[in-house]
């Protein structure tokens, strides 16, 4: 019987381990993608740095009895009786004993901890805003003078008297008068110059629209929401200089506050048209196209009112005309792939009536795992100019 | 830790131990290390220190490291079955602690030295466990890292799947060991040849290739393979046509680890039991002043005090083991008269049971009806997919429900049937049905695992709505019939 302290300092294996674990859990959401996009616990995150996401492919499978369909035992207070509800379906094993390795059948499924800008990383890797542009009047974005040289001639304001000093102290000691300070010759004079730093930068904007009228139901609003969730937290996490404008709309049209985009909600009639209505007057007045990136993007049911069409289909194709890419995302109900609108609806009037499809981009969602394609699908690699 | 409080403790120690040799407790020599939490919580997650490396063991480690540093969770102790034993003190534990902590794992190195279950486990596993480690690592560097992961998480899969009397079982009789010794030889690439009579005699399993043989580091002998047979690792690390020597060799590992723990997982209640019950005790003896008396008794029961509509497995093995010493200490007249109990016989009766008992027959020995009513134990399911309701609390069948959860130390029993199914070396495993359905999403996942450590067809033969079902994967697609 013997008590030692030893030193475990370098005991990593754990660490390691964790390590060949996290690795997991990236490959798991690298193949997961899809949902993990428009897992909710991410779009509603609220600012959070992580996040809990289940995770199937971070089960450990084993031959294993139904835990719904087990009979078990437990212990009461004493006062328990025969009939009693002691849980519900959906949170039964409150209070998880000692950790036991992969062994609770309580829980469905492993979530596993994500940071978000992980999966930001992830999901940003291929994505690139189309047909971007470098515009001539405002590419010099920024003039900066960066001190980055020390010369032997130069403006005597620059002069760098501590570099003068140490140069005049050396060459005395090289003079054989010893390491001191005193008789300054014009060769020790250092003098620091600056370069003028020039950054090129392509100026984009992009007009978010969604349509917030009664037909939008929760189910349609999320899909557009995170969508433009990773929209917007794309634009930021890879381009400086990137405007965007938040419009909604049902029957009229209104620029809102980033907040308001997210949150709000409303009811009333679609009239598509007015949101393109508006999206051209703030180009007009605010973002000239020659100056910017135009892109707009559009979010609806596609529910629009019958008349508004030919409106509709006008302003489109202007858009078109003055901006890179103009894209149109429309969702269904939900789960209801195979199920295809009548023609009605605003996807497939574009498709039929448009007369210039090059620079526009229409993606139909109907289920929660169609968002990640369609981000793909808007900023995928295409009308990407090599740089001169 | 100061060097004086390291003193302190060791005098502790001596005391403890002092006292526990009074109570006749007769564990291995044990020591005791203090180490950082990250250290016990590696130690706790690999359960022996040194394993092979696994992203499971990382999950797990990662799991008990979160419990921790949001403060949901704490190890006070870890305690290694080998001899001489080592007990894990965190260094952070406060003397109260420490004391409580070596009084309980000296109760289970009692047990783990004294019961019968345990007699065979080896008892320098951690030596064991660190070979395996290494030529794990070889197999990683010499076929990848990634290929060594995918194969491990198959066999992980069915880990639980072995024998436990697998000792017994393959024991080998005196005869054969005198014959074992005289062919002993170094295999060689001829080996096949040799074996080839004695593989093809109609077994029901054709010939596999040589490298089988040369994995076979545990010198068990193949006894012609009688089915059913309990030991899905054993007989496809025998049998797989598929598998390459170092694969079989990572199958004979895990086996070895697993058949190490199996005594464990036999044993839980009654080892928590035992340990708790002594270290109530001895605690019991220490001079403690009314403070630590007070965090005593606050440690005490938070260790056994039950957990809402849960079971505490230490509370439960401790109130069994409390019971049966005064049932035997102070029998009621009638227990003296029709079993014949004298009384004052409660020491060496728990003795007994420590060293006879596993946690099933404890429990269907010991777990009395006054127990029943005294713990509110119950039997709960799901009604109605919805409401988990209390539905049974007759002490017998709350008591025969528990024992059957713990049967099979709670998994499926799974044995092979058939080898040659359709006489096409497909593999038939059969579920013994007793009355639980298998998850049967995961069945299916875990059947691929199996399919692919043999390289055909493999079926699973069930119960599903009380009809017989069998699933069926070939390597690309699942069928049930």
């Amino acid at each position: 019987m013997t008590i030692q302290r030893n030193d475990w300092s370098l005991q990593r294996k754990g660490i390691i381990d964790q390590e060949r674990h996290k690795e997991r859990v990236r490959e798991a959401i690298r193949k997961n993608l899809g949902s993990i996009v428009s897992n909710e616990a991410i779009i509603l995150s609220d600012g959070k740095r992580t996040v809990r996401v289940p995770m199937r492919a971070l089960d450990e499978y084993k031959f294993r009895f139904d835990f719904r369909k087990q009979k078990h035992v437990g212990q009461g207070d004493g006062r328990t009786r025969v009939g009693d509800v002691i849980a519900r379906e959906g949170a039964p094993g409150q209070g998880k004993g000692a950790a036991q390795a992969g062994h609770d059948p309580g829980a469905e499924y492993y979530e596993a901890e994500v940071n978000i800008d992980e999966i930001a990383a992830l999901i940003f890797e291929d994505l690139h805003l189309p047909y971007l542009q470098e515009k001539a009047k405002k590419a010099v974005h920024s003039r900066k003078t960066q001190f980055n040289e020390i010369r032997r001639t130069g403006v005597i304001a620059n002069l760098d008297k501590r570099r003068m000093i140490m140069e005049n102290i050396r060459r005395n000691a090289r003079e054989g008068q010893g390491a001191r300070f005193g008789d300054i010759k014009k060769d020790d004079l250092r003098f620091k110059t600056w370069e003028e730093v020039m950054r090129y930068e392509s100026n984009a904007v992009v007009i978010a629209m969604i349509d917030v009228s009664g037909s939008m139901g929760e189910f349609k609003k999320y899909i557009a929401r995170s969508f433009y969730f990773w929209m917007v937290r794309f634009l930021r996490t890879k381009y400086d200089n990137v405007d965007i404008v938040f419009i909604s709309h049902h029957t009229e049209a209104r620029e809102v506050t980033e907040e308001q985009f997210f949150t709000q909600g409303e009811s009333g009639g679609t009239v598509v048209s007015s949101a393109y209505q508006l999206a051209l007057e703030i180009i007009k007045l605010r973002y000239p196209p020659a100056d910017w990136n135009i892109y707009p993007f559009h979010f609806s049911d596609g529910d629009n009112y019958y008349s508004d069409n030919d409106e509709a289909v006008r302003l489109a194709e202007e858009l078109i005309a003055t901006c890179n890419l103009f894209g149109y995302g429309e969702i269904g109900e939900e789960g209801s792939a195979s199920y295809r609108r009548a023609s009605g609806a605003l996807l497939s009037i574009f498709n039929d009536r448009l007369k210039n499809k090059d620079h526009f981009c229409g993606v139909r969602i109907d289920d929660k795992e169609d968002v990640y394609p369609a981000l793909k699908h808007f900023f995928g690699r295409r009308g990407i100019e090599t740089p001169a | 830790m100061e060097d004086r409080e390291i003193n302190d403790l060791e005098k502790s120690l001596e005391q403890i131990w002092e006292v526990a040799r009074r109570f006749g407790l007769d564990p291995y020599p044990t020591r005791f290390e203090i180490v950082p939490a990250t250290v016990m919580y590696e130690v706790g997650s690999y359960a022996l220190p040194g394993r092979y490396s696994h992203w499971t063991f990382g999950k797990a480690y990662q799991r008990m490291k979160t419990m921790y540093d949001f403060a949901l969770s704490k190890i006070y102790e870890v305690v290694i079955n080998t001899n001489p034993a080592y007990g894990f003190l965190l260094e952070t534990n406060s003397p109260i602690q420490n004391k409580m902590v070596i009084a309980h794992v000296l109760g289970h190195v009692d047990f783990f030295k004294n019961n019968i279950y345990f007699s065979k486990t080896n008892r320098r596993m951690v030596e064991s466990v660190s070979t395996h480690a290494q030529r794990m690592m070889e197999y990683e560097f010499r076929y990848g890292r990634k290929t060594v992961e995918r194969f491990l998480d198959a066999v992980l899969a069915i880990e639980e799947h072995i024998d436990p009397n697998f000792f017994m079982r393959h024991q080998m009789t005196p005869e054969e060991e005198r014959q074992r010794a005289q062919y002993t030889r170094r295999e060689g690439r001829y080996d096949d040849l040799w074996n080839l009579d004695k593989s093809a005699s109609g077994t029901g399993v054709p010939p596999v290739d040589a490298a089988d043989h040369a994995s076979d580091e545990h010198g068990r002998d193949a006894h012609a393979t009688q089915f059913p047979q309990k030991d899905l690792v054993f007989f496809l690390m025998k049998n797989s046509p598929v598998l390459a020597a170092w694969q079989r060799d990572v199958m004979a590992m895990v086996h070895e680890e697993v058949e190490y723990f199996i005594p464990q997982m036999q044993t839980k209640i009654m080892n928590e039991g035992w340990a708790s019950f002594w270290h109530a005790r001895i605690m019991r003896e220490m001079e403690l002043t009314d403070n630590e008396h007070l965090e005593f008794a606050e440690l005490h029961s938070g260790v056994v005090s039950p957990q809402k509509g849960k079971l505490n497995p230490y509370y439960l093995g401790y109130k069994i083991f409390e019971n049966i010493e005064r049932n035997w200490d102070d029998p009621t007249p009638e227990a003296r008269e029709k079993l014949g109990r004298r009384g004052g016989e409660g020491r060496e009766k728990i003795f007994e049971v420590r060293e006879l008992e596993s946690d099933v027959s404890f429990l269907r020995n010991y777990l009395t009806e006054e127990l029943c009513e005294e713990l509110d134990l119950f039997v709960y399911e799901l009604v109605e997919e919805e409401e988990w309701t209390i539905s049974e609390k007759r002490w017998e069948r709350v008591r025969d429900q528990l024992v059957a959860n713990m049967t099979n130390f709670g998994f499926p029993y799974i044995e092979v049937q058939d080898g040659d199914y359709n006489g096409n070396r497909e593999l038939y495993l059969k579920h013994r049905y007793e009355g639980t359905e298998l998850d049967m999403r995961y069945a299916r996942k875990a059947l691929e695992h199996v399919q692919m450590l043999w390289g055909r067809t493999v079926h699973l033969e069930t119960m599903v709505d009380d009809e017989v079902t069998v699933l069926r994967y070939d390597g690309e697609e699942h069928h049930e019939s």
